[in-house]
Parts: structure tokens; sequence; C-alpha cells
């Protein structure tokens, strides 16, 4: 534990809803804990903002340790910062030096409107997930969970690309604002379990298709996805991906 | 006061095992096609116990609209659980079955919770797991193919079903997958960043709510033929809690301020295995999942105020006082057990070296019997997790563990039918108070969220709207009228108090008393005095609060100090519910109260009932009515885990 705060200059991005655009603001908070979360100071900072007066930061946040998906932020040009499979609320202060300036961005995303400050609109993830994202049968149609038995290594495989969060960090990080990554890891999940066989096809057509419509750009294989994502989903689920669409394509 | 009410829990007639198909079988149903599409059900949460009914009802053929307070119904809080879900399928051959599902649910609720519903839910949990997987939920599974299972707390069978260390999240994910599939098809109009914040009752029906679209801040009316609630708990009463920053009671409560019963509020978990409290700018706690209790061993240095090092400490003179308090189950003891003796131990100043509010969770044992690698494999995020936050690698140095508020067994009070006393607002997963009693199992709570969700709700639904010869009605009544009215001045003033203090100065002053009084341990006088204290910090809070921004944008400031004047009100309750309940059960214990040994002396002559609230007024006491437990299939035994 340490016993001396730092000090840390921020230059954040403030936006007024409904504003065509914003700037950076600059802040400074002390008494920073190495022990601290990043949230944690932007949350000091809030209190001193709201002490003043002035509007707090808005930013998306909830379960703070790393699973729901709702926080995100770019930190110094990484999306969720700087620490490897992490994400925003699990950044802790011990990843910067006392005296450091950090800039800190919304998610930027031709399909990702800001909101209002750090706060982003990522509904297109939800209308992408709505056009395949799923196994059609209803309650109460399920045979016995061990009626099929699925290898540990397919299984371990779905689970690998389940991880996903639907943080949106992929997109921020590509320099095509692509979806591939996320679109990829949903389409590869299914694909590797029998229940996922008879939509197959179907599935990558239209999840792909509406991918397109919300105006993400093409994956060109830059791999800055892989690098920020905090769930470490591989870019091999693109590869995956393409391989689906196109067997989807050719049947038809 | 109000005269005590009996509350008839409408159980159906018949033996245990038959009650829920012989119901089932009584219970009208509504024709499909035209007659569906023409009935309207609101369901507010997009969790296990919402998101499944919302979906189930739009599978149906149900008009449904489902409300979240998340930018999408994929981030609700059941998205954080990690450890598992129970279901009674013996896959393991170890002697598991319904019963013995339904018995240790009822045991490990310490004979607090309702027979008839505890064993609707053994009944359904193994439904859920076929239900999951044919979703394509990635649970783990053996080299063979099959589906693996682990053990957790309070239990001699392995029948958790798990998907690494997010199977609520996976679990969540099929949810979601299902319901994205009811909002394609027409069936589900979704609603995110919308927050209920009244309940519209019309001619003592639940006919609507009002939401605040948390965008734009503009307040909307929603008409309904019924309305489900499925919002989770109040954990995060206590300030420092592991719920997500955004879970809150509002829902529940603005239902119960128009006249829904709020069960046992004084029913909290309590959880064993967290990350201890760093410092006072802390904002959550963080859960370790109680998984680590299968291989790590809890333990204190024997000696008082040793500060060494925990590995400069030898194994004589390392306590680990679960294996020899709890011989039976050693460190997979029930959730409430392990987090007093925890207390015990510290409270006698025994504690990892760290804090005196801190335990060791050892895996040396573990990884000298089964390799590093494997251990890896089984915890390996959350030693990372762990790592990140303490600055301590768990493969080389014990854990630090400390006890943190998790769950809530309280809540609105619902019948066999899931429906609260107001006719018409059914209640569904940690929301509402069925199934746990005074203390919920591990991976027991995503069982309920998903036997509600998918099983339960969109029968009994279906059933009332059946019965129920429901006018149509559209959202202009005076009813609506006046509820959307009285919402906006409550948010105007709390915008307009501008005084001095913030929403999370207050927050975690009201955190502190309850963690303090209301607590782990409680007694007559601390709960007596908590109740004057939050009633003194209620008043400094509608006098001296400040918020800035504006109600017609996005505010979270807002949404944190409306949520919070709800606390102030539900945080006062809880104490007079502990107050009340003159006995130790489960997560509810009283220092008056207990064996020579320290356990827990429950009063089954005197306190064997639900003590079910009624809202009276802000600042007036509120009247206490009662359903009696009644235990006709098992007996009421001592809990031991010795």
């Amino acid at each position: 534990m340490s016993d001396k705060g730092m000090t840390i200059h921020l230059k954040i991005w403030r936006q007024a809803r409904g504003a065509a655009s914003g700037k950076f603001v600059d802040y400074t908070v002390k008494n920073v804990l190495a022990e601290m979360s990043f949230l944690e100071m932007l949350d000091i900072l809030n209190e001193e903002l709201v002490q003043k007066g002035e509007e707090a930061v808005e930013f998306d946040n909830d379960c703070r340790e790393g699973i729901c998906g709702t926080c995100g932020m770019v930190i110094s040009g990484v999306a969720h910062g700087p620490y490897a499979a992490s994400t925003t609320c699990e950044i802790r202060m011990r990843q910067f030096k006392d005296g450091d300036t950090l800039t800190v961005e919304p998610f930027r995303a031709k399909p990702f409107p800001i909101i209002k400050d750090l706060v982003v609109d990522r509904s297109a993830f939800d209308r992408i997930q709505q056009e395949g994202g799923f196994v059609t049968m209803n309650v109460g149609s399920a045979p016995d969970g061990n009626a099929f038995p699925i290898s540990k290594e397919h299984a371990d495989k779905a689970m690998d690309a389940a991880a996903c969060i639907g943080c949106g960090a992929c997109v921020a990080a590509c320099p095509n604002a692509s979806a591939a990554l996320f679109v990829s890891a949903k389409i590869s999940q299914l694909s590797w379990l029998p229940q996922g066989e008879p939509e197959r096809g179907r599935r990558s057509l239209a999840m792909v298709a509406q991918m397109d419509d919300e105006g993400f750009g093409d994956c060109s294989n830059h791999g800055e996805c892989e690098a920020v994502c905090p769930k470490e989903i591989s870019i091999e689920n693109i590869a995956r991906m393409r391989r689906e669409f196109v067997k989807g394509a050719l049947k038809g | 006061m109000a005269d005590t009410k009996i509350l008839d829990p409408k159980i159906p007639a018949g033996p245990l095992a038959e009650k829920w198909d012989l119901h089932e079988k009584e219970n009208p149903l509504v024709a499909p096609g035209k007659n569906r599409r023409e009935k309207t059900v609101i369901v507010v949460g997009t969790g296990l116990a919402g998101g499944g009914a919302a979906a189930t009802l739009g599978e149906l053929g149900y008009k449904v609209l489902n409300f979240c307070i998340q930018d999408t119904p994929r981030r609700a809080h059941s998205v954080a659980a990690q450890g598992g879900i129970n279901a009674s399928k013996n896959y393991q051959n170890d002697g598991d079955s319904v019963y013995r599902l339904f018995y240790d649910t009822i045991k490990g609720g310490d004979y607090r919770s309702r027979e008839a519903n505890t064993y609707r839910l053994a009944q359904l949990s193994m439904g859920i797991i076929d239900q999951s997987v044919a979703m394509g939920v990635p649970f783990a599974r053996e080299y063979g193919g099959t589906l693996a299972n682990r053990s957790f707390g309070g239990v001699q069978v392995s029948r958790t079903f798990y998907a690494r260390g997010q199977t609520g999240q996976q679990l969540l994910l099929g949810v979601y997958s299902a319901l994205s599939r009811q909002v394609a098809a027409g069936t589900v109009e979704m609603f995110p960043r919308h927050e209920m914040l009244d309940l519209v009752v019309v001619d003592g029906r639940a006919r609507g709510i009002i939401a605040r679209e948390l965008l734009t801040g503009e307040i909307k009316r929603y008409s309904a033929d019924a309305v489900v609630l499925a919002t989770g708990g109040y954990s995060s009463v206590f300030y420092l809690s592991t719920n997500a920053v955004n879970s809150n009671a509002t829902a529940v409560w603005r239902a119960h301020r128009r006249g829904a019963y709020f069960a046992n509020p004084c029913y909290t978990q309590i959880h064993p295995t967290c990350i201890p409290q760093l410092g006072d700018y802390q904002s959550k706690l963080t859960l370790m999942s109680e998984s680590l209790r299968n291989d790590g061993r809890v333990w204190v240095p024997k000696k008082a105020g040793d500060t060494r090092r925990p590995n400069d400490i030898p194994e004589s003179e390392r306590d680990y006082y679960l294996e020899r308090r709890y011989p039976a189950f050693g460190n997979l003891v029930p959730r409430d057990i392990a987090a007093r003796a925890a207390k015990v131990e510290c409270d006698a100043g025994k504690s990892a070296y760290f804090s005196d509010r801190a335990v060791y969770l050892d895996f040396a044992e573990a990884i000298g019997r089964l390799g590093k690698d494997v251990v890896a494999d089984r915890y390996g995020n959350l030693f990372d997790m762990y790592k990140e936050i303490i600055g301590d690698d768990p493969y080389q140095t014990p854990m630090m563990i400390y006890p943190a508020p998790h769950y809530t067994m309280g809540g609105l009070w619902v019948d066999y039918n899931l429906q609260s006393t107001i006719e018409g607002l059914f209640v569904a997963g940690e929301a509402n108070f069925s199934d746990h009693g005074a203390n919920r199992l591990g991976a027991s709570a995503l069982m309920q969220g998903l036997a509600d969700g998918y099983f339960i709700v969109p029968r009994v639904v279906a059933s009332y709207l059946a019965g129920a010869k429901l006018k149509p009605i559209g959202a202009d009544g005076d009813a609506f009228k006046a509820a959307e009215d009285d919402t906006r001045k409550y948010l105007q003033r709390l915008l307009s108090i501008k005084g001095s203090r913030t929403v999370r100065d207050i927050h975690w002053e009201l955190g502190r008393t309850m963690w303090d009084k209301v607590g782990m341990s409680r007694n007559a006088e601390g709960l007596k005095d908590a109740i004057s204290t939050i009633g003194k910090l209620r008043g400094e809070f509608w006098n001296k609060l400040k918020i800035t921004g504006s109600d017609q944008d996005l505010n979270k400031q807002l949404e944190q100090a409306n949520r919070l004047s709800d606390y102030l009100e539900l945080g006062e309750l809880m104490a007079r519910d502990a107050l009340s309940r003159e006995e130790s059960c489960g997560g509810h214990f009283r220092d008056e109260f207990k064996t020579e040994d320290g356990e827990a002396r429950r009063d089954d002559a005197h306190f064997a009932y639900v003590a079910a609230w009624e809202y009276t007024g802000a600042d007036r006491e509120p009247a206490m009515h009662k359903e009696d437990l009644v235990f006709d299939n098992v007996e009421m035994k001592t809990r031991s885990y010795k």
C-alpha cells in the first residue's frame, strides 16, 4: 500500500448532450493512491466539481469489476487504458506515475455517437444481435442437457468467444471502426456448438449485413481490436466468421 | 398502528411434490393469437428473472414492454455472478435429488422460507440447465462431452454447473439472446436507459408505471394489464457492497409506497470471500468467488495481534478455524456461518497483517496437491484480479479476504404465484423474498432468477390475465397524470435543495451506520440507535443535499440522489425488522440470541413467520403483518455443519 498520494493531471473530453462537438478540459486530482481504481479517481474529481457547483463528468459504469461491459474510455490513446486484458474500471492508479498527464476521451466511432462527455450510444451492437445472435427455440422445448455430448475442446472454444462483454473497445481501437471482433465472437461461439448448427448460414449473413448497415468499417487485419480486448477475444474468430460467411453465402 | 393481518400465501393443496403440477392443471389460460397480443405486460429489469420473463412472455405471444436502466439489457447485474448455478440433476451420481436440493435450501435458509416455493424451485432447476444448454450457453464440460459440476458451500453433493468464473454472464447472455429474438419478432419492445420511478395503481390493481428516460430526463407514462418487477436486491443500502454501483431499490420501494408489503428486510447476505476494504475513497467491494473455498483453506494466526507476513507464520501457529469448528463441512460451510466466523476471529484480534478486518485464504495445499496449472485453470482470472487490486500474488502469498454485503434475501412479499399484495403486481428474482429464507446458498440466485423468469412468471401472469376481467385502459387517466406529476415534483425538489453535502457523502454515512449497526451482528441498542440516526440523516438529506445539473439531461448525480432517498427509508425499515426479530437465524444474527459456542439461536416458537411490512408514510412507523411458516415436510432442526 502506498502512503503518499500522487498528483494526476487530466485532459477530459467534455461535450454537452446534443452538441455537435466538445473540447478537452484540464483538471488536476491530488492525493491519488496506487490502489485506487481509475474510476474512483474520477469519482473524487466529480465530488470536487459538484462541491464547486459545476456539472460532474458523465461516464458510463456499473459493475466496476470488469464483467458488465458498461464502462469504456480511451485513456491516453488506448481503449480501456494501459493495462492489458482489463476494462477501464479494472485499471488501478498503480499503472501511472506522480505528475502524469492523461487524456481521457470517449470511444470514438461513427456508429457510436457521443451522447454526453464520455458516454456513447452503442445500441448498434443490440441491433446486430437481433439479426441472428441467438438459437431459435422457445422455453419448454429443450432436451436433456446431456443429450448432446460436446467435446471439451469445442466447449472451451465456444466459451473463449462467448466471453465478449460487448464493451465496444474493439471498435474504438480499430482505425476502420470495424465491429468484426464483436460480431465474430457471437458467430464463432454458436458455430462451435451443435445448437447453433441449423441457423449457421443464415446467422452469419444476417449479422454481417446488419454490421455493414450500421456503418462499421471493414476489417483490414490491424489487430488493434485483439490488443485492447479486455477479455482477450482472439482475431482467429474473425477468420472463422469469414469462413462462416462464405459458406453461408455459397449455400444461399 | 394498524392491526396485524395474517397473510395467505395461497399455497395450492396436494402433496408437496405435486403442488405445482396440480396448480398448473387448474390455472386458466389465455388463447394464443389475438387474445394474447391484446394483453400488455410491463416487465421492469432485464436480468435473469426480468429478461427471462420478458422473452418467454414474448415467445408466448403477449405484448411486452421491457425496461432497464442500463444502455443494453445484456448488462443487468446478473452478469456479475461468478461461481455457478445449482440443479438437482444428479449427473454425478452422488445422491442428489429434487428433495435434497429442496432440503438443503430450506436448511441453508435456516427454516425461514416457504416450503412450497422452495420445492418448486428445486423441481424447476433441471429444466433451467436444459433450456440454457439448448440456447448455446457454453457450460464447462468433461472430456467425454458431458456437463461438469463443482461443489458449493452448505451442501455435500456436486450440483453446481458453471461457465468458468462467468456463469452469470453466460446465463444472462442466453437470456439476452432470447430477448433479442423477441425484439426482432416485435413481441418485446425494449426501453433501455429508462428508470421506473412510480407504480400506477387503478382500482386496486397495478396498471402501469412512470419511467424516466435517463438521457433526456423525460418523464413518461406506460399502461399495461400486469406489471412484473425484477429489479434486483438492495445491498447498496450499505454503500460498499459487491453490487454494481447503479443497483438500487427504487422500483420496489416505490411499489412499497403504493401498497406492496416488504418482507423480511433484515435478511441480508454478507458474502465471506471479498477483497478487504482498502480505504474511504472506495466505491465498491470486489467479490472473490465462493468456488475458491473448494480448494482454498481459511486461517488466521493463533496469536492475537500477530503482524508477521503470512508466509513467516509456521503451520503450527495458524488456526484453520473453519476446519476446526465445522469438521463436517470445513471450508465449505454456508456463507452466513463463514462470514460470521471471520468476524469472530477478527474481533478477537486475530487477523491478517494488513488490516484488522481480513483473514487468509490459502492455496498452498491445493497448489501442492494439484499443481499450479490446475489451480490456474480453475481460478486464474480471480487470482489475476486479486493481484492487480492488492499487489500480492496469490500463487505465492495467501489471499486476504473479508465479508461484504452481497445479496438480499428480503424483498417484496409475494404469494405462491409471485403476486404481491397489490393485484396484478408480480415480483421475481432477488426483488422478491420468497425462496431463500434467512440465508441463500451459493449458486442459488441464478437458479431462482431463471426459475422465476423462464417458468413461473409466464404461467402465473397468464393465469392472472385469464382470470381477471380487466377493462382496457390507456395512460391518460387521473392516476397516471397524478403519478407523473408527483414524480416530476420529487425530482425537482431534489435539485432545489442546493445544500452542501454530496450524494456520495450522505450515502457513505448511511452505509457506515448500516454496516456497524445492521450488519453481520446486531443488537437492540445498536438497532434503536440506527433507527434514530437514519431518521436524522434523512432530514439532513432533504435539507443539505447538493447536486448539480438539470432534470432535463443525463444526470447521474440526480439518479443517485433519487435512489438514495429511498435507501434512507429502506435502511430504517431493515433496522426495525431486525429489532422486532428477537432471535438469530441465517444472515440475521442478534448478539443477545446465541448459543454458548456462539452459534445462532433460533426461536421457532415465536418467530417462525415472515414479517411483511406495510408502508404508512415517510416518517410514520410501518405496520407489521405476518405470514406463518408451516413445515409439513421437513422437521425444523437446529442447523449444524459441525
